[in-house]
């Protein structure tokens, strides 16, 4: 696109971002703030995720934006073409082409390799503001290591509901030292992130910012030794492609309270599909 | 449990002082606790006698002197040289502090078990069952039911929410607990099982208490030794029957005057 | 079969942005609006959307406005937005405000002053009558009269009143910094949070917001004890330094709006008692944006002042947090995006709790 940056912000951006980005994996888990700009479009909308890829993004990669699991949701389509317009680089929605994957709300479910980027866009950073509002205290809590306020509401949870009752943004330890939000995620995928190979970054825009997982780096969903975590999936198959490994989708069909269940990631479902195709016509 | 160093002292001040613009709130305040024993510090309001506590657990910062706390291993810290992470931890851990309104220092929004429970999740506490055995326990030991471990402590009355506050203090056997005032603003009744209560605990469980009180008869139910304040300074200092029976100080002895005409 | 609805974004996306290209044009019967129009005619618009998109340029605003159908935040957006994009080649000197050239200056603490109270352009003392005769569609009644008596106004000597109460020691000293203020387009706002960022914050911050936070100051949640000292509205001088030149040139004019409250003294046994100070400037004419900005300026000066910090307007960290209408409007709009993941765990999640409920509640109903 004439008149702007490759990948839209200028290069000095780009260097201030990437220097967030370089102490972020150099302390995992640790939420570094940084100078986010105002972006074309709007906080909460992925502005930190677009910050971020925009910050790593070379001319040879390979871009894969999905939302919800999906490359078709409406944002995923919207940031997807903001780079396709403003950097013209390669998008895919197949996740094993993909160097640089950025996500909202889910982790896809073929497991990521090391020469892979997994960038997240997040909403609120901050694990602890459920619990206490104010970022001048939360921060010294992070300094601390100060998490038993944490520990707190899961006790809560069980007492009340007899389990703990996070189902997405769940609390996660990373390194053993700094309590994280792996963005609003479900559950199911948390545990996914440990020891990936793959670098994942987080960007809040509206917050400011950056903080990031390196490969192989242990993240640990806060627990209690007799309620250990546990995944959350709705009981069925796809009713596409039939796994019982992946996340599903609820939709409804009617209003007589006729649904089904279908695989939340589309390429995974996708390609599982084309797989049962080829093997269907090669039998 | 620890045995107690008993040749060495717990926590000591030695030449505290500390002013607010021109008001001398400490003015060379030494005091020694021994472990194991209630030190009551008595004074009428403005004497300094909750500066002293403040400064002595590390809330406050003195102009100058110190205050030394000893570990249980018997290493001496000054308190106020602490990197706030260990003196935050100490907090958490081998002290106690009971304020004057439960409120300050018990979350509302979270149940009594979660309240107790708390400390022993700071010190890295992951088994949800043993967590509430032990909040379970601590509620017996202030004489609340166990069937309250789930109830918010909004539906609990002042006298129960004093004691949930202590019993948050002992849930991580505290060798040294501070109070303020612990039995001011409850009725007459309910302050006399409270002190009660407190008293039996504390000789029961060996705690080192250093007790900030306007009301000598609570200093005398529960403290072995006295210290008494005046405009900063420590006017007389001694055994507690000794001094409110026989004291040798005016202020002591108007003090204590006051009482017994009430 | 219902699956697809969640396929063809792109191809929806199309359509959507068609038709809200053809909503904003309306009706082709009627003539297209002008920027220079929007410009004119629509000023105080204009100026709202240069304060809260950052960017003092009447033309670009004007075309935000447009572009956005008259919903001033998302014009103040579109404007922030192409903002960032710009390259930043100098800063300015701090302007003169003691040296505007006035349209407007009142001061509600003196019947009279130095260099008099000036009215200027104002809806202050207009009758609030609907006009039926801009209804009409030909000129304007005021465009056939001929214009004012030309005045020396602007050029008089206008002293602040400020300035006034200083030289009698009466206002707490400020402290001069030599220091280069903070700017939150670059830096992210971290606390505890100093007075230039604070006052940054406030110029770009949403005047809904800054003036039902002052007026909840006036109501008693945090009161300053307020009053006027001087309102000033007009143009000044904005002036750099070119490094090759060495000295100072002025690269154009602004319009501002000034406010300066004086508020209720503190002062003790020790220091005097004094009048406090609460700031407000903002691009354009905007006094309803630089009042409130006056006042929640010195409702957040009171730790500075010994004060308890117990409402909302006093409360630093909460009133940053969420003046940015841009921000806010961002991250509850988002609340539109597709949360179905989400909302799935929950939905998973909620089932298992009444089904644990049921199982608890079952053998009490029955009989033993």
């Amino acid at each position: 696109m004439s008149g702007y940056n490759f990948a839209y912000l200028d290069e000095q951006t780009k260097r201030m971002i990437r220097r967030a980005i370089l102490k972020a994996v150099a302390i995992p888990g640790h939420q570094v703030p940084f100078g986010a700009r105002e972006m074309p479009l709007p906080y909460g909308w992925g502005t930190g995720g677009i910050q971020v890829t925009a910050a790593i993004l070379g001319q040879d990669d390979v871009l894969k934006v999905i939302d919800q699991g999906a490359d078709d949701t409406t944002n995923a389509v919207s940031i997807r073409r903001f780079f396709a317009r403003t950097a013209g680089v390669a998008t895919t929605t197949r996740t094993t082409k993909a160097t640089v994957i950025q996500t909202r709300h889910r982790i896809p479910e073929t497991p990521l390799r090391a020469d892979q980027i997994l960038v997240y866009q997040v909403p609120l950073p901050e694990p602890l503001a459920k619990l206490e509002p104010s970022r001048a205290e939360t921060r010294q809590m992070h300094a601390l290591a100060e998490y038993g306020l944490m520990h707190v509401k899961l006790y809560e949870d069980i007492a009340r509901f007899g389990h703990i009752a996070i189902s997405y943004d769940y609390p996660v330890m990373v390194n053993g030292r700094y309590l994280m939000s792996p963005s609003p995620i479900p559950a199911f995928d948390t545990p996914k992130m440990h020891r990936m190979p793959a670098l994942q970054l987080f960007g809040a825009g509206r917050e400011k910012r950056i903080y990031a997982v390196p490969p192989f780096t242990s993240v640990r969903p806060l627990d209690f030794d007799d309620h250990p975590f546990r995944l959350i999936r709705a009981p069925h198959p796809c009713a596409l492609c039939g796994a019982r490994d992946s996340y599903l989708d609820e939709v409804l069909t009617d209003d007589r309270g006729g649904r089904m269940f279908v695989c939340s990631d589309t390429d995974y479902c996708a390609s599982r599909r084309d797989i049962a195709e080829a093997a269907g016509e090669a039998a | 449990m620890n045995a107690p160093l008993l040749d060495a002292p717990l926590l000591e001040a030695r030449d505290l002082r500390l002013s607010f613009g021109s008001i001398r709130a400490l003015d060379g305040v030494n005091a020694t606790l021994w472990p194991g024993e209630v030190l009551a510090i008595v004074g009428e309001s403005g004497s300094g006698k909750t500066t002293l506590l403040n400064v002595l657990s590390g809330r406050a910062r003195p102009d100058m002197g110190q205050a030394i706390y000893r570990d249980p291993e018997g290493a001496a810290h000054d308190v106020h040289a602490m990197p706030a992470p260990q003196l935050r931890a100490l907090h958490r851990s081998d002290w106690g502090f009971v304020h004057q309104n439960p409120r300050d220092a018990l979350r509302m929004g979270v149940s009594a078990g979660g309240n107790v429970g708390e400390r022993l999740m700071a010190q890295g506490a992951r088994h949800y069952g043993s967590i509430r055995d032990t909040a379970i326990d601590r509620l017996r030991q202030v004489e609340i039911s166990a069937d309250r471990i789930d109830d918010l402590p909004r539906t609990f009355s002042g006298g129960m929410l004093q004691r949930l506050q202590i019993a948050r203090t002992l849930a991580t056997h505290p060798r040294l607990v501070f109070m303020d005032e612990p039995t001011g603003g409850l009725d007459v009744s309910v302050q006399a099982r409270l002190l009660d209560l407190i008293r039996s605990l504390v000789a029961r469980l060996g705690i080192a208490v250093v007790l900030v009180t306007h009301d000598i008869a609570v200093a005398r139910l529960l403290a072995g030794r006295i210290l008494v304040m005046r405009h900063g300074q420590v006017v007389e200092t001694g055994l507690t029957d000794q001094v409110l029976d026989d004291p040798q100080h005016p202020y002591t002895q108007l003090l204590v005057s006051s009482v017994l005409q009430a | 079969m219902a699956y697809v609805a969640v396929k063809g974004g792109e191809r929806a996306i199309d359509a959507a942005h068609d038709w809200l290209a053809r909503e904003r044009r309306g009706d082709p019967a009627i003539p297209a609006l002008g920027i220079r129009q929007v410009e004119e005619q629509l000023g105080r618009a204009v100026d709202r959307v240069m304060a809260e998109g950052s960017c003092h340029d009447t033309g670009l605003a004007a075309l935000a406005i447009k572009q956005a159908q008259g919903d001033l935040i998302e014009a103040a957006f579109l404007l922030r937005a192409y903002r960032t994009t710009l390259p930043r080649f100098a800063s300015s000197l701090p302007v003169e405000t003691a040296a505007m050239v006035i349209r407007r200056r009142i001061s509600a603490i003196y019947k009279d002053l130095p260099g008099g109270q000036v009215l200027g352009p104002t809806y202050d003392y207009t009758h609030r009558l609907l006009d039926f005769s801009l209804a009409a569609e030909r000129l304007d009644e005021t465009e056939m009269r001929p214009p004012a008596r030309p005045t020396d106004t602007g050029r008089r000597a206008m002293p602040r009143v400020m300035d006034l109460l200083d030289r009698e020691g009466l206002m707490g000293a400020e402290q001069p910094g030599d220091a280069a203020p903070a700017d939150l387009t670059r830096e992210p706002l971290s606390f505890p949070a100093g007075r230039d960022v604070r006052l940054q914050a406030l110029a770009r911050g949403d005047e809904g917001f800054l003036l039902a936070l002052g007026y909840s100051t006036q109501r008693g949640y945090g009161n300053t004890h307020p009053f006027v000292g001087e309102i000033r509205v007009g143009a000044v001088a904005v002036e750099i330094v070119p490094p090759e030149l060495g000295f100072a040139i002025e690269i154009g004019r602004i319009d501002l709006t000034e406010c300066e409250m004086v508020n209720q003294f503190g002062g003790s046994k020790t220091e005097p008692a004094q009048f406090t100070r609460g700031y407000g400037l903002c691009f354009g004419h905007a006094e309803r944006k630089a009042m409130g900005m006056a006042l929640v300026d010195r409702s957040m000066r009171a730790s500075e002042f010994g004060e308890d910090v117990t409402a909302p307007a006093q409360d630093i960290e909460f009133v940053l947090s969420h003046s940015d209408n841009i921000e806010a409007t961002g991250f509850v709009e988002h609340l539109k995006l597709p949360h179905y993941v989400d909302f799935q765990s929950e939905l998973e999640t909620i089932r298992r709790m009444r089904r644990t409920a049921g199982e608890d509640a079952a053998p009490e109903g029955e009989a033993p």
